[in-house]
């Protein structure tokens, strides 16, 4: 008997009565008036910068004086200008050295300042990571109160990838003390547009 | 017969005392910003009642959301492996190591790695693995187990790892701070994610409707891992399976609150598919799984999720530090979860705590950690496996308190003797003496009291 038989015969034998699953009520959970701020309030403690910005300018500019300046910057963001058509071929070592990062966000969760990244919108699946710094663009619609009504919202399966993404890269291992930029990216700003 | 572990390790640790002190308030600290965190939802106690009844109904039909998980997991284009034991975990994932000639390998955080001591049976076979995690890797260089299975270096103080970083990646000598360390790591594990073949990680959730599994870390090692090599290879033991994706949003915001008092983790990744050219495997692990859920008195100890709630919270945990446990997983449910494993060897355990049912109050899955602790107990004393002081001892307290008149007399010496001869009592023979002023000896017992005050 093979150890997939072998576990489930077991599983099967010890298993107790079938109860019911609960219903997960969202009327009966915290709900917040005014999203963007608590959105903001929340994001900024977990280490990330929120930014208000009526149009995509503002972030068109930035990315050309980040060029300008020499920094290896990838956008994967259409609206804000070209994107490389290479970027799902490249590996580490290619992306080793990138300073900036621009990502289209699908959905903030205003209580906890997390951020849904679809795989189509990251290209590649480094990007949010490898890079020292990253920015987020994200429409104020799109912001919900809690995780239960962020999964009525997305389909996690849709592509074979997906991340709730909260703030820059932390650890506290070293005596609890908390040390922004551990392995991903060192700093992370949210544009809400 | 091994049985005094935890108390002669606790011994140890406690030599100590402004560390122990120290240990003690840090991890009390983490409990007070999950109080936070809670305390922030009005709806918390009714997330723990979901988190409870969805991991009990999932238990119930455990086979059925398993063999469901597999289809969509294959159907996804990942490789689904199971193993039965330790044995066959670890060679499941030498195997693939070896078919695939890699010699690069990292590894984000995994419980069950470090359950079924994967690290050394790869070492043994001439295989090297780095830990990713901060206090893994820390651990890791110290050639130490974790002692907290969310906070692994928690033992330790910044002089140490500053020591220990000095001496493998030539970090400057005496520099504690932690900005300063961390990035040290951080260059220095940014190249080995760069070049690795090969991830490790685990899974916190595996979702039966999707196929699917999610990963938390706040430093993003696991992704940096995942997403650089070849393969990736997910861990997990066959409990993480949940229902459905809607069930991530109760449980995902309970998590990273019970853990660290965070509103969530940095990164929360749902995998569901290996990249373009990617291999991915998931390793369903049983390792005595499937007898705890036969044990009705213990099963639901297997709703556990891993958040250390439990731990952060422990009076005796706190003041005894994780590697008394002497286990994968230490605290409060590693006491309930490893007699299951080995009776004999863990058998100190479930004594290892005061029974104040702080662990109970806070786990975010509801389970009666204090109540299976007692039951182990009794378990243990009837298969022989408790020592012989302390069954002696028990049967001569239930002597004493069945015998009124006996009891009274004990009573009566007791205090006679702490008053005139205290070096009867206060000696090193006596345990409670131990660290311990005795009580100054009352002028009556509260029976006396009660007989003559009852009197009009």
């Amino acid at each position: 008997m093979s150890s997939r038989e072998k576990i489930l015969q077991a599983i099967s034998a010890n298993k107790p009565p079938l109860t019911q699953l609960p219903l997960i009520d969202t009327n009966q959970v915290i709900h917040f008036e005014d999203l963007i701020v608590q959105f903001k309030t929340v994001l900024e403690s977990i280490g990330g910068i929120a930014i208000e910005v009526n149009d995509l300018n503002v972030i068109k500019g930035s990315i050309s004086k980040e060029q300008s300046e020499g920094h290896y910057i990838i956008n994967t963001v259409a609206t804000l200008g070209e994107v490389s058509e290479n970027l799902a071929a490249l590996i580490a070592p290619d992306l080793a050295s990138v300073h900036k990062v621009y990502i289209q966000g699908t959905l903030g969760v205003a209580e906890n300042g997390a951020i849904w990244l679809y795989e189509h919108h990251i290209i590649n699946r480094l990007l949010p990571f490898i890079c020292q710094h990253l920015v987020l663009i994200l429409h104020k619609k799109d912001l919900v109160s809690t995780l239960h009504e962020a999964y009525q919202h997305i389909h996690i399966a849709r592509d074979g990838y997906g991340v709730f993404l909260a703030g820059p890269s932390k650890t506290a291992d070293i005596e609890q003390s908390l040390v922004i930029g551990a392995h991903g990216a060192r700093s992370l700003v949210v544009y809400l547009v | 017969m091994k049985t005094a572990n935890h108390a002669h390790a606790a011994a140890a640790f406690i030599q100590d005392e402004s560390r122990t002190d120290w240990h003690d308030e840090t991890l009390w600290l983490v409990r007070e910003k999950r109080d936070r965190a809670a305390h922030g939802l009005p709806e918390w106690e009714l997330l723990r009642e979901w988190a409870s009844q969805i991991k009990d109904h999932t238990l119930s039909n455990l086979d059925q959301y398993l063999i469901e998980f597999e289809r969509q997991a294959q159907a996804n284009g990942i490789t689904v492996h199971w193993a039965a034991d330790a044995q066959e975990h670890n060679e499941i994932i030498l195997n693939i190591i070896r078919s695939n000639n890699v010699e690069k390998i990292v590894k984000s955080k995994s419980m069950l790695t470090e359950e079924c001591h994967l690290n050394a049976h790869l070492a043994q076979n001439g295989v090297e693995i780095v830990d990713t995690d901060l206090g893994e890797y820390i651990v890791q260089l110290r050639q130490e187990p974790p002692s907290h299975i969310v906070l692994p270096a928690i033992h330790l103080k910044r002089e140490d790892v500053s020591e220990t970083f000095h001496q493998y990646l030539h970090t400057e000598s005496g520099n504690n701070d932690p900005q300063y360390l961390t990035e040290a790591a951080r260059q220095h594990l940014r190249n080995k994610f760069i070049q690795s073949q090969l991830a490790i990680t685990g899974v916190n959730f595996a979702i039966a409707e999707t196929g699917g599994f999610v990963v938390c870390t706040n430093e993003g090692n696991a992704d940096m891992g995942a997403h650089s090599a070849a393969i990736h290879i997910a861990c997990m033991g066959f409990e993480k399976i949940i229902p459905k994706a809607e069930h991530l949003g109760v449980f995902l915001r309970l998590l990273a609150r019970s853990a660290t008092g965070q509103p969530i983790t940095t990164y929360s990744s749902h995998f569901h598919k290996p990249r373009a050219g990617q291999q991915m495997h998931l390793v369903i692990v049983d390792n005595g799984r499937s007898r705890q859920l036969g044990r009705a008195d213990f099963r639901n100890s297997l709703k556990c999720i891993r958040c250390a709630a439990c731990f952060n919270t422990c009076p005796v945990y706190r003041r005894s530090g994780g590697h008394s446990y002497h286990t994968a997983v230490a605290g409060p449910i590693g006491s309930i979860l490893n007699p299951n494993m080995d009776m004999r060897a863990n058998a100190d355990l479930p004594f290892a705590s005061t029974l104040c049912g702080y662990c109970t109050n806070v786990c975010p899955v509801k389970i009666n950690i204090h109540e299976q602790l007692w039951k182990w107990r009794q378990v243990l004393a009837e298969e022989g496996y408790v020592d012989s002081t302390k069954k002696w001892g028990m049967r001569g307290m239930a002597l004493l308190f069945s015998r009124p008149a006996l009891y009274r007399f004990a009573g009566k010496t007791g205090r006679w003797l702490l008053k005139h001869l205290p070096f009867v009592i206060n000696n090193k023979w006596n345990a409670w003496y131990k660290q311990r002023e005795m009580p100054t000896p009352p002028k009556e017992s509260f029976r006396d009291w009660y007989i003559k005050s009852k009197k009009p």
